[in-house]
């Protein structure tokens, strides 16, 4: 018998336990490590939270988490996996630097609004490939994806090592950007407000990641082709049914996936960097399929699980600091667990609630 | 264990004492007591969502009853899965056959009771035993035939051989003549007969009324998860029985005009379908359907109607021939929308409503470009929400609830909010595939006025049902199709249920005659 789970436990409850289940395994770790698991959780909570650097990085790495999970959540709205957000971001990155490298010099609002175009259009193209793949030959978007995060890579690393190195460098990495490109550091922004927060690349990708959260919720749920996306998402041959082409839809997903990816690339290369370097997407693609899971695809959701990661991130490499038996691998070991606990084992405690909180799906009719 | 057919005496093959179950808060059996005499054939009617199933499945071991006691042969019995039942000798027959396909008959029937590591010498005591029960109950199968290769009748055969061979004493059957045509259905009767002649018992759960009164001994009936009666069915009637089932008085003929049939609104010319894996699926169909009538098109399950349906309403491509509405070719779906088709699918949780949507989402699907329904490419929520209000009224979709998920609906409600969708956006030609499977008697009744009342409208209707008496009760003519092909046309007022059989079966009438 079908059962639905009120809102605030599918919603809150769930994703909480899974969140304290990773935690418990991990604390479980650092014990069998040698450290104190409450001195542990002291130093990340710190590390993340506790001054204003820490803050500005946490929701730095933040700002990289909501790109990537509304990627891929958006992507599922239409029922496709899009495991290749590494790669969208990375190709979005190439646009963005091929802008910055040679339009630069260009007056600031215009070159960066030509950079975030670019970053969109580089990576919508990457996710347009295995969209269409998927839509007109059936090659399924969890192989093709994943292929084409390698391609991106080699890519990228032939174009960084060859015609866009910097002249007269070893380094495998771009000139950096003229001035007038880089995006303006949030904490001068508040510093022009009176607000004082500390000093860290967090930049105004973080505003255009929220402004992504607000589109994301109005086309999903609001328009039309939002839709016309779900019922393909939810049950094809419903769509087939209802006139709504399945192969159309999948290509609009799977390009406006890619776009979202490839934005990612603003908060590293023209928020942080100035530059484009070899390797600056570091698997926050792959993390974005755990927090849009985490997040159950609602930008809330999102916003919530990307600052979790986020945290986990900037508080974890504190914690590898100050911890000598604690190193890099071990945060990572963590962040695994996260995910293990809130993507993979996500519905392991769902038959436990649905006994306790379960109402029927069949109302009773007279 | 034999038992002997002078019954009374013994003690109940089955009984079922107080049985209660609930699911969350619904309250699914409520203390039900049932017994069914050995070497009898023992009906139990319900509305969807009486209980049936709950009940039976709890005798067979999937689900564990709240409360109460189980008995078989006045001993008691604990059983807490499948197993324990057929250890019980109980064997059941489910609705959708448990069968591996590309394993032969042999192969399906030995699948959990291979008897050792090799096959082989549990195959040849196997294979023995079988050919006995085959004997014994008429129950003719060519055991090393591969599953897929037979018809379904033949299919259900092998499940009841299944049952039989681990020694089933008490066979429950689940609905089991909605996949047979009624050739097929009176053979499978026939094998109930020889079942009950040689002491076994039988429990036949059904919604059929017709089938209850032709072949049991005894009839339950229940609603709302309660046992409302116990009758042998020599001293019941089938108006009795349904107003049990329903609880308040029900048509259950439908009472319409003779019908007035003007142009031709659609014209089916040698149409071809070739399916996905290459398999001729309608072959050189050609028919028209008239303003103001009902066309049926009868035939069992998997003879072409679906694909039939699917090239008419533009999901599916034809391969070959001509679909025209109004004179105008079907270019697909969208389009056949726009020309003015509604479409009622057979399988509304796969195609007419999408799992997950709230009700008002599902009340505009196929329909959700229309300038009603959205202003600058956003929905207009609010209006949409006041329109399936108002369909919700008029249907009698309970509860009236349009934020509710659609798929949150029971299976009556969920077809009225389908036919609602079609029919409010006023369509000129309306495909109706199986309107009402799995859609409770009192729906049933509703649905059935409404398509008369839009035929009487003046609007054309293409009905297809594996119920006959549905088509016998609705259509103006009745179109029978077999191997995709037409294989007889009647007229509503010559139709009988023996006729239709006969071409439903393939065999043409200038054959037969």
């Amino acid at each position: 018998m079908p059962t639905k789970l009120p809102p605030w436990v599918n919603y809150g409850l769930l994703p909480l336990m899974n969140l304290g289940m990773a935690f418990l395994v991990a604390g479980l770790i650092v014990v069998i490590l040698g450290e104190s698991p409450k001195a542990a959780v002291d130093l990340l909570v710190y590390g993340a939270f506790g001054y204003g650097e820490a803050v500005g990085y946490t929701l730095f790495y933040t700002t990289n988490f909501i790109f990537t999970g509304l990627a891929v959540a958006l992507a599922f709205q239409c029922g496709l996996f899009n495991i290749g957000g590494e790669g969208q971001a990375y190709i979005g990155g190439l646009g963005v630097g091929l802008v910055g490298i040679y339009l630069g010099h260009w007056p600031p609002p215009i070159g960066i609004m030509i950079g975030i175009m670019a970053a969109a259009l580089f990576g919508g193209i990457w996710g347009f490939i295995p969209g269409w793949l998927q839509a007109r030959r059936g090659s399924h978007t969890v192989i093709t994806t994943i292929m084409l995060n390698f391609i991106a890579a080699s890519i990228m690393t032939y174009l960084l090592v060859n015609p866009l190195r910097r002249a007269g460098q070893q380094i495998p990495e771009s000139v950096t950007f003229d001035q007038r490109m880089w995006l303006p550091q949030l904490h001068e922004l508040f510093g022009g407000l009176g607000l004082v927060i500390g000093r860290s690349p967090l930049n105004a990708s973080l505003l255009i990641a929220l402004v992504c959260c607000l589109l994301y919720w109005l086309f999903v749920w609001k328009t039309r082709a939002g839709y016309a996306m779900r019922v393909v998402g939810k049950s094809e041959p419903a769509a087939v049914y209802g006139g709504i082409s399945p192969a159309k839809q999948i290509m609009i997903a799977m390009t406006l996936s890619g776009a979202l990816a490839g934005m990612m690339s603003l908060n590293e290369v023209l928020g942080a960097q100035h530059r484009l370097t070899l390797g600056f997407t570091g698997g926050y693609g792959f993390v974005g399929i755990a927090v849009a899971l985490m997040g159950r695809g609602h930008p809330v959701g999102i916003i919530l699980a990307a600052l979790l990661f986020g945290a986990l991130y900037q508080g974890g490499s504190e914690l590898a600091f100050d911890m000598p038996r604690i190193n890099r691998d071990m945060v990572v070991v963590i962040q695994g667990l996260v995910i293990l606990f809130a993507g993979a084992l996500e519905h392991m405690f769902r038959p436990w609630l649905e006994a306790r909180f379960a109402r029927p799906a069949v109302p009773a009719v007279a | 264990m034999s038992v002997s057919v002078t019954a009374g005496a013994l003690p109940p093959a089955v009984a079922l004492e107080g049985i209660d179950k609930s699911f969350g808060p619904v309250h699914a059996n409520k203390h039900i007591d049932l017994a069914v005499q050995p070497g009898t054939i023992h009906g139990i009617i319900g509305e969807n969502g009486a209980g049936k199933s709950t009940l039976m499945n709890i005798l067979y071991g999937f689900y564990q009853a709240d409360s109460g006691r189980i008995l078989v042969d006045g001993r008691e019995r604990v059983i807490q899965s499948p197993e324990d039942a057929i250890a019980a000798g109980i064997g059941m027959v489910h609705q959708h056959f448990m069968l591996v396909e590309p394993f032969t008959v042999l192969e399906n029937i030995l699948l959990g009771a291979e008897g050792g590591w090799t096959l082989q010498a549990g195959a040849a005591k196997a294979r023995e035993a079988l050919l006995r029960l085959e004997r014994d109950y008429s129950l003719e199968v060519d055991i090393d035939a591969r599953i897929a290769d037979l018809p379904v009748g033949i299919q259900q055969r092998v499940e009841i051989l299944k049952a039989l061979f681990r020694g089933a004493h008490v066979l429950i059957l689940d609905e089991p003549t909605g996949v047979l045509t009624p050739q097929e259905a009176d053979h499978l009767f026939r094998i109930l007969e020889s079942l009950k002649e040689q002491g076994r018992t039988v429990i036949v759960i059904t919604h059929k009324l017709r089938e209850i009164m032709a072949v049991t001994d005894n009839v339950s009936v229940m609603r709302g998860g309660e046992m409302v009666a116990h009758r042998p069915t020599a001293e019941t009637t089938t108006e009795e029985l349904a107003e049990l089932m329903v609880g308040r008085k029900v048509l259950l003929r439908v009472e319409k005009a003779p019908a007035r049939p003007q142009a031709p609104v659609l014209e089916v010319e040698h149409l071809e379908v070739v399916d996905e894996v290459g398999v001729r699926r309608v072959k050189d169909v050609s028919f028209e359907v008239r303003a103001g009538e009902i066309v049926g098109i009868a035939g069992v399950a998997g003879n072409g109607q679906s694909e039939l349906l699917e090239a008419l309403s533009g999901i599916r491509k034809a391969t070959s021939g001509r679909v025209l509405l109004h004179g105008q070719p079907i270019l697909d779906a969208a389009d056949a929308r726009a020309k003015k088709l509604g479409h009622v699918p057979e399988d509304r949780l796969r195609m007419g409503l999408v799992r997950g949507f709230q009700a008002y989402e599902n009340a505009i699907l196929g329909y959700h470009l229309l300038p009603a329904y959205t202003e600058h490419g956003f929905l207009k929520k609010r209006g949409i929400i006041g329109h399936c209000l108002d369909w919700m009224k008029n249907y009698d979709v309970r509860p009236v609830a349009p934020l509710l998920q659609g798929t949150s609906f029971s299976g009556g409600n969920q077809q009225k909010l389908v036919l609602a969708r079609e029919m409010e956006h006023d369509p000129d030609l309306l495909l109706v595939g199986q309107p009402t499977r799995g859609v409770d008697i009192g729906a049933i009744e509703f649905i059935h006025k409404r398509l008369i009342a839009m035929r009487d409208a003046g609007k054309a209707i293409l009905l297809v049902s594996v119920e006959l008496d549905e088509i016998l009760s609705l259509a103006d003519r009745i179109i029978v199709m077999f191997d995709g092909t037409i294989t007889g046309e009647l007229s509503g007022a010559e139709a009988d249920a023996r006729r239709i059989g006969m071409l439903m079966a393939g065999i043409r009438e200038e054959a037969a005659a």
